[in-house]
């Protein structure tokens, strides 16, 4: 099941959006994410829907792949439509069949809404796929560290994010031997009701705990022997430098907000 | 004065109750006198608890001495102000190769130290390609720690300490966790950086076959330094190796006994080599 969940991995291929400097791929998800919002008609979501399919074009992912990130919030997605359909007032009905009342209005907004959320979880994972998580932390901590004056430890955030994602593997990994050793011991993971399943998860949780502050503190002091003391005065050996194609990649964002507003602007004048 | 040097070095351990009330307080170093020159290679032998752990920590000001001096390249560990400049001198390569690596790229890994350093960035990659190189992992530069062996994990680490250009490395351990492959790489590679690019190592170990090489060997017990000389002179005293609870190695223990058998081969053998020539002779 965990294998399922596709956002948050990185997809290896050679592409522009791929090259692209992290720092602009959060401000323009960013960004997307918020006009997703703001514009919420017609236009809106045209417009929307085609700047997804050309930057997903561009980082050459096949499209089967990036649908598959779909999958987890199927359920979530019809629910939400299902809502909207039956339970959105509105006077242009359509179908009426006891109860059940299915109106125009309801129709639109359904749709509305399960295109935003789908453009909103594809959007997303668009960049995690096209961002190695290395990169990822990089740009936060370049991009956010305006936060510094404002007193938020970004540095040791981003650290902190790097860390763990190194650590993830090898605590998946301990989680399994320890759950063969107590299995060998006699606890049974997978028999009975879920009360008596989730108490038979303590015996895994408290080695993997103890094991996991014994690692924090070995790497700490590892941490401390290579003279890490904060981000303040540190050098870096891959620093984010803004290229050509990132002054470009900003510009099209402009576009695409200036396009979002002039076809807002449009359409409000016809209707 | 060589670039470590201990005097009168004592480290107390001192355990609390609630109320700070002292409950019990534990010697593991006992009156330390040491002297290592530059270029040296020397092992550091002992039992567990024999104090040689704390010792490392005490030349990389992990920890602070109670009572005694230690200076490490001139500088006094007391002193806070030197604590980086120590560490930078002194690195350190601890026993677990998963939890001193912090980053998930091998070259990214190596370029933590320098980057601590505030070394510039161009300068960061000429370390990082050179002790690669160095520790025979550069073709692996590209790769993420998790696919490694222990054995190249260590190597990656002691790349990571090398990068900081100290002038000695402590190894606290760095075989205890290794398969006997990775433990042959490991030795290899820092007898290798001892040789040819003149780095002090100290190798706290306890393994006997890790320190046949070294040219002079500490044998370490409830604290205190209780043997020293060359891997031949410490390995000759069979016995006495025993009551600290070492085990010799088995070549040593081979002559050892042929020696007690009335076999005329001489003292502190201490490769399978050595034993073959005596024997030879012999016959």
């Amino acid at each position: 099941m965990l294998r399922d969940i596709t956002i948050g991995q990185y997809y290896r291929e050679e592409s522009v959006i791929h090259r692209l400097d992290p720092r602009v791929k959060l401000a323009g998800t960013f960004i997307y994410i918020i006009l997703l919002f703001i514009f919420d008609n017609i236009w809106g979501y045209a417009l929307a829907t085609l700047a997804f399919a050309v930057v997903v074009k561009a980082s050459r992912i096949p499209l089967k792949f990036i649908l598959k990130g779909l999958r987890p919030i199927l359920f979530l997605l019809l629910l939400t439509v299902f809502f909207n359909m039956f339970f959105v007032t509105g006077t242009h009905v359509i179908l009426q069949y006891g109860i059940i009342r299915i109106t125009w209005e309801g129709l639109k907004s359904a749709a509305f809404m399960g295109i935003r959320l789908i453009l909103l979880i594809l959007g997303s994972s668009l960049m995690t796929y096209t961002t190695t998580p290395n990169h990822l932390t990089d740009g936060l901590e370049k991009g956010l560290n305006w936060m510094n004056k404002f007193k938020v430890p970004i540095h040791e955030i981003a650290m902190m994010m790097s860390i763990a994602l190194r650590f993830i593997p090898i605590l998946l990994e301990e989680t399994d031997i320890i759950m063969k050793a107590q299995s060998a011991r006699g606890v049974d993971f997978e028999h009975g009701r879920v009360w008596t399943r989730a108490k038979n998860m303590v015996p895994i949780l408290v080695p993997l705990f103890i094991s996991a502050f014994r690692r924090a503190n070995d790497l700490a002091r590892a941490m401390e022997a290579r003279c890490y003391r904060g981000g303040e005065g540190r050098t870096k050996m891959k620093p984010l430098v803004y290229a050509r194609r990132d002054r470009a990649a900003y510009l099209l964002v402009v576009v695409y907000i200036a396009l979002l507003i002039a076809g807002d602007r449009t359409l409000a004048y016809f209707l | 004065m060589g670039i470590i040097q201990a005097e009168n070095l004592v480290h107390e351990y001192i355990r609390r109750d609630e109320d700070g009330n002292v409950e019990e307080i534990n010697r593991a170093l006992d009156d330390i006198n040491i002297d290592i020159q530059a270029g040296q290679f020397i092992a550091i032998l002992g039992h567990n608890g024999s104090g040689k752990s704390t010792l490392a920590k005490h030349l990389n000001a992990i920890l602070m001495p109670t009572e005694g001096t230690l200076w490490v390249d001139g500088m006094d560990t007391l002193d806070r102000e030197n604590i980086w400049k120590v560490r930078q001198s002194a690195g350190m390569v601890f026993q677990n190769p998963d939890n001193q690596i912090v980053a998930n790229v091998v070259e990214e890994d190596v370029g933590f130290g320098p980057e601590n350093l505030g070394v510039p960035t161009e300068d960061i990659w000429k370390r990082v390609e050179e002790c690669l190189k160095d520790v025979r992992m550069y073709e692996f530069r590209k790769a993420s720690p998790n696919h490694l062996s222990g054995g190249q994990k260590q190597r990656v680490a002691i790349a990571g300490i090398l990068a900081m250009h100290p002038k000695c490395i402590v190894l606290d351990e760095p075989t205890a966790m290794l398969d006997p492959v990775g433990r042959k790489e490991v030795i290899k590679t820092i007898t290798r950086l001892n040789k040819e690019e003149n780095i002090t190592v100290i190798l706290i170990t306890h393994y006997m076959e890790e320190v046949v090489n070294a040219d002079a060997v500490l044998v370490m017990d409830k604290g205190r330094i209780v043997m020293q000389g060359t891997p031949k002179e410490v390995f000759s005293k069979v016995d006495k190796l025993k009551e600290y609870r070492l085990t010799v190695p088995e070549v040593t223990l081979l002559a050892h006994k042929l020696r007690q058998k009335g076999v005329p081969v001489s003292k502190g053998i201490l490769t399978t080599e050595q034993l073959v020539e005596e024997i030879k002779k012999v016959m």
